[in-house]
């Protein structure tokens, strides 16, 4: 299975009551990429799934698989396999008769079918449930009778609409890295829709974070992390201290609590750094302030620290001290750790 | 209709868990045990009685019933008829009750309430607007002199209690469609489209799969209330060779009790069977939808 390039080309969407869903996008989506369209709810993620899907028509611009203009045509002439988030699996029939669904509308003979079919069932590892009802399968079987069902016409591009949200944590979890594997050895081009960051970023090799109906940010997941656009996208993927700077030194920026380090000749009102890049010290830190509170996470502990800000800083801190609440914490950051965001 | 089914073996199944029913409790069903004995089974059983009667030499009634071609083609008419209308019915239902749920259009509200308006009709009224339609001097009368010089008329036959009955099972079916279509999961109809299926395969895998179960009950429904609707029929002449007329007049015309009683449970059996035979089906399409 080769995978189609994706674009989509100045497409909006408003409502029939005048909102706009997704303003004027542009997007070109590689061959063979998995990207992860992420954002809240009402961000205009979905729509821009059905657009590609062929389930809306862009008000205004064009969708194109490879060359092929297809924003005409409807979603069952656009060669799409869809997983929906409640997986819509018909009910009346078996999951045999799900996967077979779309090779029997093709006009596929029988023999190639159930040929076919059983490649699809060794594929999500469901050989033995074939002739099952779908009432009688659990959630997770029935996600990968969704995902079996949307491959096995061979689509040229995979999409999928919050395709874990429907499970619990641990299952979800498994099921991440069952489905992480299987789109990297089937090398399709595939476009999900979640508001899991963590999702996200173990599963798309770009992501794209919507906001409003406009794009956010689009890239790696290291950059989205690393380098956040702004303090939406910030703060959506991870958590984020922010400091309001009240004036500058020579080599730092004074904060509420102290003293940032801070070699750029620029002196932005904000800067912000995520929890893990505060250390608990010993000695003098950048840092100090109270502890609220400490929240034992497993592998790491999450502090709360009040420094007079507006709001208590987030530290997660990999050692195992336990500190009291009212202790007097010191805190250090490196100066690359440290950012600032254009609104 | 399934899930009161459902609910009844819940309770049945319930009510053997549970302690026993206290005996002072068991008081409080005494005016129900009387209202049912009084009203429904003493009557019945009274009917089912009096049916077996002999009488002249004759036969008992349901001999006499069952032995008679006049008697058995009125009650194969009656189910044909009374199939051919639900058919036609749901048809034209099941179309209308489906378009009317997905679209919206100014005016729609006006006229679903005047689609279903013939719901507030006696049967009697019916039967009139039958004649005022098709009758001696019906509207079709009147555009059959003007076109071919003949009067067109088929009021008083097995067309007119057609149209009649048509008319206010048709309202039945749009109701209950329209509001199995709200509950169908359109996100079924978009899977099978990403399959590749085009309109008509969705409407036949998904949509009819998905409304089933309204369209069997109240097919079911349609059929039962064709097999012994009366009052249209009477209106419309009592010539008319179906079995609530063929009842009436046995008893009233002939006072042949016996006969009207068999006849009646004949009619009574054979429209519970059907209605069974619809439940079943309906709690087996359940099962595997």
């Amino acid at each position: 299975m080769t995978g189609t390039t994706l674009r989509l080309i100045g497409c909006r969407k408003a409502f029939s009551d005048g909102t706009v869903a997704v303003h004027d996008l542009n997007l070109t989506i590689e061959a063979g990429e998995t990207l992860a369209i992420l954002g809240p709810s009402g961000c205009g993620k979905t729509t821009t799934l059905r657009m590609i899907a062929g389930l809306e028509r862009p008000d205004v611009g064009q969708v194109l698989f490879g060359d092929h203009d297809v924003t005409r045509l409807p979603i069952e002439r656009r060669d799409v396999g869809m997983v929906f988030q409640n997986y819509a699996l018909f009910p009346n029939l078996t999951v045999e008769g799900n996967i077979a669904y779309g090779l029997k509308v093709r006009g596929m003979s029988v023999a190639e079918r159930n040929k076919r079919c059983a490649e699809l069932l060794e594929l999500v590892g469901l050989q033995e449930h074939a002739k099952r009802g779908i009432h009688e399968l659990s959630g997770g079987q029935r996600q990968r009778v969704a995902l079996a069902r949307a491959l096995a016409p061979r689509p040229k591009v995979l999409l999928l609409d919050e395709p874990l949200a429907a499970l619990d944590a641990q299952l979800r979890e498994r099921l991440r890295s069952e489905l992480d594997q299987l789109l990297r050895s089937l090398g399709i081009t595939s476009v999900f829709v979640t508001h899991d960051q963590g999702e996200a970023m173990a599963l798309g090799d770009r992501i794209l974070v919507m906001q409003q109906g406009r794009i956010a940010q689009l890239g790696t997941p290291r950059e989205i992390y690393q380098q956040p656009a702004n303090p939406f996208v910030a703060g959506f993927v991870g958590n984020l201290n922010a400091f309001s700077v009240a004036g500058r030194t020579v080599n730092g920026l004074k904060v509420s609590g102290g003293e940032l380090p801070w070699a750029e000749a620029s002196e932005p009102s904000t800067v912000y750094c995520r929890p893990e890049h505060l250390r608990v010290v010993t000695r003098e830190g950048h840092l100090h302030g109270r502890l609220l509170g400490q929240f034992f996470q497993g592998a790491q502990s999450r502090l709360l620290i009040e420094v007079g800000a507006a709001q208590p800083l987030l530290v997660d801190s990999a050692d195992s001290v336990i500190h009291a609440p009212g202790d007097l914490i010191a805190l250090a950051i490196e100066p690359q750790a440290l950012f600032a965001l254009h609104p | 209709m399934s899930s009161t089914v459902l609910k009844a073996h819940n309770v049945a199944a319930g009510g053997l868990l549970k302690r026993r029913l206290r005996p002072t409790a068991a008081w409080a069903l005494a005016p129900a045990a009387a209202v049912l004995a009084a009203f429904w089974l003493l009557p019945l059983a009274h009917l089912i009685v009096l049916g077996g009667q002999q009488r002249d030499g004759a036969g008992s009634g349901y001999w006499q019933v069952l032995s008679s071609p006049q008697y058995l083609g009125s009650l194969a008419q009656t189910c044909v008829l009374a199939a051919v209308v639900t058919l036609a019915a749901l048809l034209v239902g099941g179309i209308t009750g489906v378009f009317l749920a997905r679209q919206r259009f100014f005016g729609r509200t006006t006229l679903v309430a005047l689609l279903t308006f013939p719901l507030a009709f006696p049967g009697v009224v019916v039967g009139f607007l039958v004649i005022l339609l098709a009758g001696r001097q019906g509207l079709f009368a009147m555009l059959g002199l003007k076109l071919a010089g003949e009067r067109w008329v088929f009021a008083y036959s097995l067309a007119g209690l057609f149209l009649g009955y048509l008319y206010f099972s048709i309202p039945r079916v749009i109701l209950t469609i329209m509001a199995a279509c709200e509950s169908l999961d359109r996100s079924l109809e978009e899977a099978a489209h990403s399959l590749g299926a085009g309109h008509w395969r969705v409407v036949c895998d998904v949509i009819i799969p998905g409304l089933a179960p309204a369209l069997v009950s109240c097919g079911a429904i349609c059929f039962a209330t064709s097999m012994g609707a009366f009052g249209t029929a009477f209106t419309l002449g009592t010539q008319l060779n179906v079995t609530p007329v063929a009842i009436y007049n046995v008893f009233t015309n002939y006072a042949n009790f016996t006969v009207a009683a068999a006849l009646s449970v004949v009619l009574g059996a054979l429209t519970w069977a059907v209605l069974l035979l619809a439940r079943r089906m309906v709690k087996q399409s359940r099962t595997v939808l």
